[in-house]
Formats: structure tokens, C-alpha cells, sequence
């Protein structure tokens, strides 16, 4: 029954807990010594392919990461989490600020030719972009249908039911194989990674391999002009009655 | 450190100085004192830099001396980034889990848990230690299960699970609180002991939890309601017993109100009467605090 095999995008970013400095130079925020881990849409989009697996709909998932060495950790982590190899796609340290969604994706659709997978999981979007991008340009690249901020994923018969998060509510799409999926957080909950199967990750193999070596140009489309912090937030008025409330909201103009 | 004295004076030893040794520290008298001496008003705290990388690992364990081990293991081979070793029983998890929603990461139960946290300023070093500490809990198969928290949030999670204890403890009904110092060894016989005094007697639970690393165990009793019954039982047989293991009645927590008079279980009574003289001579009127910390009866 085990037939689809799947191919699972996860991101380093910097850690969501985190309290985020932007740099010196403006042109983004300080990452040397900071805390980092896997993007949380990201471990969502794993957790489901191990649960597919696990209910014996998957039988091979792989796990991708495009990025500096530590990606690898990343990867690492998706392997203890269930997935079964790796490919790290490298970048010389310090570029991956650079890695832009377009980028990522063209990698992802010579992946998809190379490895010939029934379905791409991706997380929604990176905490540290924000961009919400990458599955869609995907998705149009490789014109296979998408499923996007997937709370819920079945599977029958070559197709795929998706609920979707979307602004009015919940959206019921079905999808024909191959497809492309992005994990939104209540798709599930991601379980922890369990320290045998940690060890065990260690001999998982991870192939290594450069943007050049898929004939992928990654030159950046977008330039960072500025980063700068959010406003702070001025100190507000106390007043002494709701009178003199009125005269400030009218003077104000907010009434 | 400023202090306000019982009878108005200000006693200022404020300083930044790492290092002072000029006379008495009295500053050390009122640390712990409970409010009976004076009242602080300042202090000046040397903090030590943050940490930049800090990792939460958790165990599950077959018995008390696997937790003991498991803990060994990792002043071994980890010493110098140990941050926090703690520990609880089955009985501690199924509390946080049915009365706080608080899900275990384990699939399955186990009879106790060990968490370690390590600190440091170096993320790939600190992974390479976890790692060579984790291939030999396994090794030597002191631990059953174990999970690594990837990120802050699950560290926070993690963590969670022994910080809320008390609080899922207190849903259960009254509970009996001790919280007291003994050999690591010993750490959890006493539990096994008060379960066996208080086996039968209004359903009462007894568990145990606490700082591994500080040899600190708290000790607590759920009964339904309250029962003068069962803390005949458990007072003072609880002090005997830590006073047998020359431990301390109360590591953390101080004396109060409720302990005071237990102190002679902790204390020598020639230190007992020092403190006394040492009591007389700040607040000669008792006026601060009284009936807490110094034994009344």
C-alpha cells in the first residue's frame, strides 16, 4: 500500500523565541551567536510526512535544507524526526540571507526531476522572510496543483483532500497527484525528537550538494535597502473623566 | 546590601566589589533570615553573562538508581555546562499531564524522569558533549527513553512539565509540602517510606520531585481534605528521618511560621543558642517577625 515518496523542505532560522537585534549596518538583523533551529511551519510539514508514513501511505521521505553548513543540523533533525535521508543543498556561509524564494524554488523543481517524488511538503512560510512564497512559485514552476496552508491532508486514491486555513475560514480543495503542499501550524503537532532515534539519525545518509551542481543561478532578484526596528510605542494619556476623554478623541481627530 | 534595623538604624555595606574581605560579612547574616533581623531595602547582584546556547534534555528511567546514574553520567561528561538537573516519579507526570493538559513527549509512562540543561557560549561544543553524554546513558543503559528539545519552545515545554507539578499537584486536594536535603542516594527512599507509613490512609499520595543536582527533594502528600490523621503520621516522622540522614528539614524554603520549632532537627543546640544571642542582639524587642524561624515552644 506504502507508495508515495515525499520530499520535505525544512529551513535554519533564527529560533522563534528568540529576541531579534537588527545590525550595525541596518541592512538585517544579528545572527553570529545566536540561537537557531528549524522554521516551525517546517517541522509541521515533517511531522505530517512521518505521521503519511507512519499510516504506511509514504514509504520514503526526504528532507531538504539550502543553506550554510548548519543546515545539516537541520536536516539532522528531520532525520531523528522520522525522515529517511537528506540532501543539503550549500551555500558559502553568509550568503543564505540571499537565498530568495524564487532560488529556492528553482532548486526544489530540479530536485523534483531528479528525485521524481509524488509530493513536495513545505512550511507555510520562514519566520525570518516571512515570505509565503516559495510553494506557490513551485507549484507554478513544476505546474503541479498546491495545497496551501494545509491545516488537514487525506489521502485516497491518487488525490489528496486539503482543508485550507484561508481569511474567511476553512477551504476543502482536492488535489491530483503530484502535488505541492504547504504545512500551516494546526496541520499537527510535532513530536520531539527522541535521543535513540537521535543516534540513529547519525548514520542516515545526507548528500551534499551546490546550487552550480543543479544549474541553479541563485543570484538574489531582490535588494535589502533598509532594516530598522518598529516604532516604539509612545507613552499614552491618562485623563480624569470621560469629558475630557471626548475633548481629546475630538481635538485628535479620531471623532 | 542596605538594611533598615529593628530600631531605625540604616546598615549600609552597599558595594560593587567582586572581591572583599574586610571584617564580618554581615551581609550573609541576613540573607535568609526571614524578615527577623531587618528589613533589606538594596542590593547590588553581580549577574553572570547570558548563556547563548542552552539545551534541555529529558529522561525516562526504570528506578531511582538509574536516575542517580543517569545524572552521574552527566557531571561526567558534560560538568562544566551543566545548568539545572531535576528530577520527578510517575506519579509527578500523570498529575502535570491529566490535571494541566500538559502532554508528555514520551510515548509511553515511565517511573521517573530526569531532565538536564546545559548552558553555554557555544553551540557546536555543547552538541558534541549532549551527544557523547547520550551515546553513553544509552551504552550503559541507564535510561529507557530520552528526548532533545530542537528548539526554545520545546526547552519551554520541556521544562513546563517540572515546574508545574505543584500547582497540578494542588488540584488533587490538600497537600502536605516538604522540601528538605538529604544524601542523593537516599533522595527518594523517604518517599517510599511515608507511602508505606501512609498506605490506605485517606487515599493518601505521596510523590517526589526536585533539584537532583542540589540534592534537594521536594516531598509532598495529597489527601482528599485535610487530616489531622495523616499528619500525625507523616510530623514529625519526616524530620526524624532527614535528621537521621543528617540532612536538612528545610533546603530551600526556610522555616516560617510552621517549622520553626523542627529546627532543633536540622541545628545543634549550641548553634540554636548562638542564633538566639545573634536575634537578641539586632532586635532586642521582638519585634520583627516574631514566632517565625527561631523555635517558641
Amino acid at each position: 500500500m506504502a507508495s508515495l515518496r515525499v520530499l520535505v523542505g525544512c529551513k535554519r532560522v533564527i529560533d522563534y523565541a528568540v529576541k531579534i537585534r537588527v545590525r550595525p549596518d541596518a541592512l538585517g538583523v544579528v545572527t553570529d551567536g545566536v540561537k537557531h533551529s528549524m522554521n516551525p511551519f517546517d517541522e509541521n510539514a515533517i511531522e505530517e510526512a512521518v505521521r503519511m508514513k507512519q499510516k504506511k501511505v509514504v514509504k520514503e521521505i526526504i528532507a531538504v535544507s539550502c543553506g550554510p553548513t548548519q543546515s545539516q543540523e537541520t536536516i539532522r533533525t528531520a532525520l531523528a524526526m522520522g525522515a529517511d535521508r537528506g540532501i543539503h543543498i550549500e551555500v558559502p556561509k553568509g550568503t543564505e540571507e540571499n537565498l530568495q524564494p524564487l532560488a529556492v524554488a528553482k532548486i526544489f523543481a530540479k530536485l523534483v526531476e531528479k528525485e521524481k517524488p509524488d509530493v513536495v511538503i513545505l512550511g507555510k512560510q520562514a519566520i525570518d522572510d516571512d515570505s509565503n512564497q516559495t510553494t506557490q512559485l513551485l507549484a507554478g514552476i513544476l505546474e503541479w496543483p498546491q495545497g496551501t496552508m494545509a491545516s488537514v491532508v487525506e489521502h485516497s486514491d491518487g488525490k489528496l483532500k486539503i482543508t485550507r486555513e484561508v481569511d474567511g475560514g476553512l477551504e476543502d480543495i482536492s488535489v491530483n497527484l503530484p502535488a505541492v503542499i504547504s504545512a500551516d501550524l494546526r496541520l499537527n503537532e510535532p513530536r520531539y525528537a527522541t535521543l535513540p532515534n537521535i543516534m540513529k539519525a547519525k548514520k542516515k545518509k545526507i548528500e551534499k550538494m551546490s546550487p552550480e551542481d543543479l544549474g541553479v543561478d541563485v543570484t538574489p532578484r531582490l535588494k535589502v535597502l533598509k532594516v530598522v526596528d518598529p516604532p516604539v510605542r509612545a507613552a499614552g494619556d491618562k485623563v480624569p473623566d470621560v469629558a475630557t476623554l471626548m475633548d481629546k478623541l475630538k481635538e485628535r481627530g479620531h471623532i | 546590601m542596605r538594611v533598615v534595623l529593628p530600631d531605625g538604624r540604616v546598615l549600609d555595606s552597599m558595594s560593587n566589589m567582586r572581591k572583599d574581605n574586610t571584617g564580618y560579612d554581615l551581609k550573609q547574616l541576613f540573607i535568609g533570615s526571614e524578615g527577623t533581623l531587618g528589613v533589606i531595602t538594596d542590593v547590588s547582584l553581580l549577574l553572570p553573562q547570558a548563556p547563548t546556547s542552552v539545551n534541555v534534555a529529558m529522561f525516562g528511567c526504570k528506578s531511582f538508581e538509574d536516575v542517580v546514574q543517569t545524572y552521574r553520567l552527566a557531571r561526567q561528561s558534560m560538568g562544566e555546562i551543566v545548568s539545572a538537573c531535576e528530577f520527578m516519579d510517575r506519579t509527578c507526570m500523570k498529575a502535570v499531564n491529566e490535571n494541566l493538559s500538559l502532554a508528555s513527549p514520551f510515548s509511553d509512562e515511565h517511573p521517573f524522569y530526569f531532565i538536564v540543561e546545559t548552558s553555554g557560549s557555544n553551540q557546536e561544543h555543547d552538541m558534541e558533549k549532549l551527544e557523547g553524554y547520550v551515546a553513553r546513558v544509552f551504552e550503559e543503559g541507564v535510561a529507557d527513553d530520552g528526548v532533545l528539545a530542537t528548539s526554545k519552545e520545546q526547552a519551554g515545554r520541556l521544562m513546563a512539565l517540572r515546574e508545574n507539578i505543584a500547582p497540578a499537584l494542588k488540584q488533587l486536594g490538600y497537600n502536605y509540602k516538604y522540601d528538605v536535603s538529604l544524601p542523593i542516594k537516599q533522595m527518594y527512599s523517604l518517599v517510599e517510606k511515608v507511602g508505606e507509613k501512609t498506605v490506605g490512609e485517606e487515599s493518601c499520595i505521596s510523590v517526589g520531585y526536585g533539584h537532583l543536582g542540589d540534592n534537594n527533594l521536594h516531598l509532598n502528600l495529597v489527601t482528599p481534605t485535610y487530616s489531622t490523621q495523616v499528619l500525625g503520621l507523616i510530623e514529625p516522622f519526616i524530620y526524624e528521618e532527614v535528621a537521621k540522614l543528617r540532612g536538612s528539614i528545610s533546603a530551600e524554603h526556610g522555616l516560617g511560621l510552621k517549622k520553626a520549632n523542627y529546627l532543633k532537627y536540622s541545628k545543634d543546640s549550641g548553634v540554636i543558642d548562638m542564633m538566639t544571642v545573634i536575634k537578641g542582639v539586632f532586635d532586642p524587642n521582638a519585634i520583627m517577625n516574631p514566632y517565625k524561624l527561631l523555635p517558641w515552644k
